[in-house]
């Protein structure tokens, strides 16, 4: 349990903050702890939280991206267009194109980043308007609404008719569990993984040490690339239209839940549970005051105060506080 | 020391030169470690002890005619790959440590490195860590993150790491720069149990002391030549500073009677929880007063307390007769204390700005004209007035502060601070960076300063400095003054003898 508080200390935190909202909705709401109301917080909040995953692995190497959510649009009409022109497709093609077409984008900004030696919040600002500019005006800002049959429709992977009404887990759940095992995969397991954490920790040790600069600003931005373009293809089949202007400001909300997972900004630190208790804190929180009908208005502001009050009180070391309990023990 | 006889050298150097744009950084210049030896690299600044660390661990190429030879191979050039392979490592003094993982992940980071992605084998890295560290017969928790450790347990986090490359001769650059007496010792052990296994160390160190204490011979170089190669037995610091320099050095004591002179700075019964207690002392005007004692002792958290950046909890401070109550160190630069941080790189002076805005940073409001705007003839002016009166070399007043040498940077945030017109001058470890030639020139400004009636407090942890440059000397030890020495009574030896102990 220490060790855990150790090593996680940031998550620890979270955990127990959530846990406490999750107690306080289901005495206040009764609406909060159902099957009905769970399964569908999870389901909308799945391409929050395989961004988020993206966008760590720019984190902890010590980057960050602006660019990822516009850059989801760009690869949903992307994708969309070139379905429509072979003339329908499928899930295979679809899930490689947005893949292929996010790693694209992410090259772009490592390759900037990299190339011209330019901090990466400068690059991926420009690459946001960038992106976002040459979308608008190559498709005069016009939605697509007629989607592949295939992509439209929703999947169901799991069902179940309680008194209020259906229960499920959609597709785009199962998709984000597979982002989520494969980006825990990669920075915990590979080597590759743990030369992110060094370089974004400290980029000159890392140097120094032999590591592959270029490689790393190629893996983190094509990773947090391939993850958008995921999230993008998902976010179509979920609202079955492709609107190209309806993500741009969702990179925030993502980025303010990753860092209230406890990835820092500056490099080095942050994990998978963070995301997922990050997105899950801030979805819980909203959901929540939907339920005990505030205003949708002030959900930003509760976001704001609850990721102030995160970030003000890291300093508070739980570890610490249980070291004197172990210290009697010895 | 092993058995050496017949082992060749780690290191066998000889007519290695190197010439930057046309400035021979070095000029013929022979260096040769035995294995398993302790070795130390001295000189001042510029001299070419890091031209030469750099051609050893194949950083530069040396021009043609150097004789390269690693652990008895001739080789014709050297790369970083080849020096790694050939068991040459580097501990810089900034560590390249990586704070945000584990010990173990540190210390075996090697196993992690390579460009094709492999499973991480975290039993295989642990084992590895506690091998290196099983060398150096230290033992630290190999899942405690490295941010949270001392920097003097990073240090040997750092030795560790290049152990686990197979280390046969490890230079250590500044390694103690800001380790306690006690840290020190114990890294000195470490280096001792590394000569003992066979591991070369080759030390470059401004601190004279533990450098002659270490090491059995010491390669001296000054001005890009060697000044010549000596058995640390039987020599002396001031032998020593004396080959690096060039100069002989005065250290004889400086001290004077001031005890009739005027009271500037009166402490009585200063006490701040967790940091000093019952502090009490009076300095005066024209006297230069040392305050001395390890690293720890609370000399800087008392400097704090004088500046208004912390407040005490008991005890009075009266400037010029007045009680002070300090809120802040603005309130204290208004009274007339200003202070020399320790920490001059991050803290005294703004490094990318020019040496002009810095100097007046502390008297804005005096070089500004009506309108309320900074007036350039004013700042011009009082810029000219300090570098003139502290003889600091610059180029221009408009150049960065970082292309000026430690020894001149000391000189801008002194001007800085005089010119607020102080009655009493706190210096924090004034000397730590500034070469020993330097440091001659510093203390020439202070003894001027306190001969203009400046009421210096001197801070220091080199006994000898305050020994030769105070009037008196304060002797501070877990957080209270535990003795008063008067240097013209008191020989260094004894002085150091009390504050060692």
């Amino acid at each position: 349990m220490r060790d855990f508080l150790r090593a996680y200390p940031a998550e620890a935190k979270l955990l127990v903050v959530l846990a406490l909202l999750v107690a306080g909705l289901s005495v206040a709401a009764p609406e909060f702890l159902t099957l009905v109301n769970i399964t569908s917080l999870i389901n909308n909040n799945a391409v929050n939280l395989i961004w988020a995953v993206g966008l760590l692995v720019v984190l902890i190497a010590g980057g960050i991206d602006i660019s990822f959510a516009v850059g989801a649009s760009v690869v949903q009409y992307l994708v969309v267009m070139a379905l429509i022109g072979m003339g329908g497709g499928g899930w295979a093609v679809g899930i490689a194109l947005a893949m292929a077409f996010g790693i694209g984008l992410g090259l772009i900004n490592a390759a900037l980043i990299h190339g011209f030696r330019i901090i990466s919040i400068v690059v991926t600002i420009s690459t946001f308007n960038a992106f976002f500019g040459l979308l608008m005006f190559f498709t005069s800002g016009k939605s697509i609404y007629s989607l592949p049959d295939w992509l439209s429709r929703p999947i169901y992977l799991w069902e179940l008719q309680t008194e209020i009404g259906w229960a499920d887990i959609r597709l785009p759940v199962a998709v984000m569990a597979v982002c989520l095992l494969a980006t825990w995969f990669l920075i915990r397991r590979t080597t590759t993984g743990r030369q992110l954490y060094a370089f974004g920790d400290n980029p000159e040790g890392a140097r120094r040490a032999g590591i592959n600069i270029w490689l790393m600003q190629a893996i983190a931005f094509g990773w947090c690339g391939m993850m958008a373009g995921i999230a993008g293809l998902m976010q179509a089949h979920v609202t079955k239209e492709v609107v190209p202007n309806a993500l741009i400001g969702r990179e925030l909300d993502v980025l303010a839940a990753v860092v209230l997972g406890g990835a820092r900004l500056g490099g080095g630190r942050g994990s998978v549970l963070g995301c997922v208790l990050g997105v899950a804190l801030v979805a819980v929180a909203q959901n929540g005051l939907n339920l005990l009908g505030v205003s949708p208005y002030a959900f930003k502001m509760v976001v704001g105060i609850i990721i102030l009050a995160a970030i003000s009180t890291s300093n508070i070391d739980l570890a610490a506080l249980l070291a004197p309990k172990r210290r009697d023990r010895e | 020391m092993p058995d050496v006889t017949d082992a060749p050298p780690a290191i066998r150097f000889s007519h290695v030169s190197k010439v930057f744009g046309g400035v021979k950084a070095l000029r013929d210049v022979p260096f040769e470690v035995g294995q398993g030896e302790v070795h130390c690299l001295a000189g001042e600044n510029g001299c070419g002890k890091s031209t030469l660390i750099k051609i050893i661990t194949g950083v530069y190429q040396p021009e043609t005619g150097a004789e390269m030879d690693l652990f008895g191979e001739r080789l014709s050039a050297i790369t970083p790959t080849i020096a790694r392979q050939k068991g040459i490592a580097v501990i810089w003094q900034d560590l390249a440590l990586f704070a945000e993982m584990t010990v173990a992940e540190n210390i075996a980071f090697e196993t992690m490195l390579g460009n094709r992605p492999r499973f991480v084998d975290y039993a295989a890295l642990r084992a590895k860590a506690e091998a290196a560290l099983a060398r150096l017969d230290v033992t630290l928790d190999l899942d405690a993150r490295l941010g949270t450790l001392p920097i003097a347990q990073r240090q040997v986090v750092a030795i560790a790491r290049a152990l686990v490359g197979e280390a046969r001769l490890i230079f250590m650059d500044e390694p103690t720069a800001s380790l306690t007496q006690a840290e020190t010792d114990a890294l000195l052990a470490v280096v001792r149990t590394l000569s003992a296994r066979g591991v070369a160390v080759v030390f470059v160190s401004h601190r004279l002391a533990e450098v002659l204490e270490i090491s059995s011979r010491v390669t001296v170089l000054r001005d890009g030549r060697l000044v010549g190669v000596y058995p640390t037995e039987g020599m002396t610091q001031a032998r020593l500073t004396e080959l690096m320099t060039g100069k002989t050095f005065d250290h004889q004591v400086m001290a004077r009677e001031t005890s009739a002179d005027p009271v500037m700075l009166e402490v009585a019964g200063l006490s701040r929880k967790g940091e000093f207690r019952d502090v009490s002392f009076v300095l005066r005007r024209g006297e230069v007063l040392g305050l001395t004692g390890l690293i720890g002792a609370g000399r800087t958290e008392l400097a704090h307390v004088l500046f208004g950046m912390t407040q005490a909890e008991e005890g009075r401070v009266l400037l010029d007769g007045r009680e002070m109550r300090f809120a802040s160190n603005r309130d204290a630069v208004a009274a007339g204390v200003a202070y020399v941080s320790e920490d001059r790189l991050a803290l005294g002076l703004i490094q990318p700005q020019s040496i002009s805005d810095n100097a007046v940073l502390s008297v804005l409001r005096r070089i500004t004209g009506r309108a309320g705007l900074l007036s350039p003839k004013a700042q011009d002016d009082l810029v000219a007035h300090w570098v003139r009166e502290l003889a600091v070399k610059i180029g221009q007043p408009g150049d960065a502060v970082s292309t000026l040498s430690g020894g001149n940077q000391q000189r801008v945030v002194l001007a800085k601070w005089l010119a607020t017109e102080p009655k009493v001058l706190i210096l924090d470890c004034p000397t730590v960076g500034v070469d020993v030639g330097a440091r001659a020139g510093i203390f020439r400004i202070v003894r001027d300063l306190a001969a203009k009636g400046l009421a210096i407090l001197l801070i220091s942890d080199e006994v000898s400095e305050v020994h030769v440059n105070a009037d008196r000397v304060l002797h501070m030890a877990g957080g209270r003054i535990v003795g008063e020495y008067d240097p013209r009574q008191t020989t260094l030896p004894e002085l150091e003898a009390a504050v060692y102990a």
